[in-house]
């Protein structure tokens, strides 16, 4: 009894394997198609060489960002954020299936490639001169910035202005940034500030009326956009920058060369289009044309 | 602690809000709690079990969850508390008044939850009268609400300050989960803010919040000894 109890386990664990390998080789449920491997040439102790010799290579991504970096059932993550990824690694001759990925949450980036835990960092991750100090950063490869989202029958919100006049409530994260920059625009952020420790909360309070918007970067609204389909909208423009660049290890001037010279290239040749299109542009038509990048 | 200077006003305002929190929902908590203890002690068995139901759900759930089923339950059942924009009360406390529901929201929750323990601290003052007192009432021909009235709850009371100030003075510590549930500006929120947003020291600033939190406790706790000495029941 014992034996065949086993044989059964291996035989339904070698049938989940298969079944996980089709469903490998169906695509990533994300619309993407991987991009074509380039067979590069690169001079020898470069980054770009030994990653290249590898074959493989390790990117930091968020793994809780919709339209960025989200991870799926199928335990990869899939955004536009692990698109580029995926373009840098194919034109230093990796394939898509050779890359690995690691959590990178906000926090603790900086150590992930300061401890060489992962060879980039692709991860919303806004260019400033704090983090400049500890890491080096390619790109940018896209300009998010602070948004408005309201509920889809409301026109009356038409910027951080229309707070101006005090009668529109408006919902933030407690101590974050988007929180502190909308406090320009209120008239009395006793009257019109709601403040909650996650956003979930804000998008109930306005889907109950409490509140009329809710500001964050506009990626994270595109994300409540998504996964609540027809109730809510942006309102107007963005209205800060938050430039997103790659993190790379501090002082790797070869490798961030590489990674902008990449950049420009998808630009040019609009795997970058395409690479929005299929992830985040599924909620923002707005295809980006990519930054200038930042050769510093 | 140049934080305590810079911020002054931070610390000021949201030691008012706090205090105004306060003040509204102790005054809540000993309405609710003296109406749920009066349901407990009355002699007809529903209400005695609806105010005994009362008093062992609302004591047993985390303040946590009564202030989730406060600041998103009852707006899911169609409420903004507006019931609670009492006129003359919204021009004193002005933040009742105002369309953000949440500071309203903290009241009811926090009211209904410290009620439970108000209405335990009654009924241990109402235990503490001598049986021969309420026995005595009704054998000169007083009804119970009489009797209530007259004869127990006025010693009652008496045999209940020292639990009460207890239960209070855990509702003020409780009302900084406020700041957690959309309360902008009381002294947990603004201790955040400083913090997270501002970049402030956090030691420093929570040095503040529990100076902010002594300044309310400490004299109640002392009002309350005094009232005690002077008030209590002679044996």
């Amino acid at each position: 009894m014992r034996i065949s109890r086993m044989a059964a386990v291996a035989a339904s664990a070698a049938l989940a394997v298969s079944m996980a390998a089709c469903g490998d080789s169906g695509g990533d449920g994300t619309g993407s198609e991987n991009p074509d491997v380039a067979t590069p040439s690169f001079e020898a102790g470069t980054t770009m060489a030994e990653l290249s010799e590898a074959g493989t290579m390790t990117v930091g991504t968020k793994f809780d960002q919709p339209g960025f970096g989200l991870q799926g059932l199928d335990g990869e993550p899939a955004g536009f954020d692990v698109e580029i990824a995926k373009l840098i690694a194919a034109e230093l001759g990796i394939a898509a299936d050779d890359i690995e990925y690691v959590e990178a949450p906000s926090a603790v980036r900086e150590e992930l490639l300061e401890q060489d835990r992962v060879d980039i960092v692709v991860a919303t991750y806004t260019i400033n001169p704090a983090r400049k100090e500890r890491i080096d950063f390619a790109g940018p490869y896209y300009v998010a910035g602070q948004h408005i989202m309201v509920r889809t029958d409301d026109d009356s919100i038409t910027g951080p202005e229309s707070f101006e006049a005090g009668d529109k409530k408006v919902c933030s994260a407690q101590g974050s940034t988007p929180a502190e920059n909308i406090q320009e625009y209120l008239a009395d952020a006793g009257e019109q500030l709601v403040l909650f420790d996650v956003y979930e909360k804000c998008v109930d309070a306005l889907r109950g009326g409490q509140v009329d918007a809710v500001t964050t970067d506009n990626v994270i609204l595109l994300g409540f956009i998504a996964d609540n389909e027809g109730d809510f909208k942006l309102a107007g423009e963005k209205f800060t920058d938050e430039p997103y660049g790659i993190g790379v290890k501090k002082g790797d001037d070869a490798f961030r060369d590489f990674i902008n010279d990449t950049l420009e290239k998808i630009y040019e040749d609009g795997s970058y289009a395409q690479a929005w299109e299929s992830t985040a542009g599924e909620f923002d038509d707005n295809t980006p044309t990519g930054p200038a990048v930042d050769r510093y | 602690m140049r934080v305590l200077v810079d911020h002054f006003d931070v610390f000021v305002g949201g030691f008012w809000l706090t205090l105004q929190l306060c003040v509204l929902s102790a005054t809540g908590a000993l309405l609710i709690g003296t109406f749920v203890a009066i349901l407990r002690i009355s002699p007809v068995p529903p209400l005695r079990w609806l105010g005994g139901a009362y008093v062992t759900v609302l004591r047993n759930v985390p303040l946590t969850v009564v202030m989730f089923f406060s600041a998103f339950g009852l707006p899911a059942l169609g409420s903004n508390a507006d019931f609670l924009r009492i006129p003359g009360l919204s021009t004193v406390f002005s933040r009742l008044g105002i369309d953000l529901p949440y500071f309203r929201f903290a009241i009811i929750a926090l009211s209904v939850y410290t009620g439970a323990f108000v209405c335990e601290a009654i009924r241990s003052g109402i235990n503490a009268v001598p049986p021969g007192q309420a026995e005595a009432a009704r054998a000169i021909g007083l009804t119970f609400t009489q009797n209530l009235r007259y004869v127990v709850l006025p010693q009652a009371w008496k045999a209940a300050i020292v639990p009460l100030g207890s239960v209070i003075i855990a509702m003020i510590k409780n009302s900084a989960l406020a700041g957690f549930f959309g309360v902008v500006g009381d002294l947990s929120n603004s201790a955040q803010n400083l913090t997270s947003a501002l970049g402030e020291p956090i030691i420093p600033v929570f040095v503040g919040i529990s100076i902010g939190f002594l300044i309310m406790t400490v004299p109640l706790g002392l009002l309350l000894d005094r009232v005690e000495a002077r008030r209590a029941v002679a044996r």
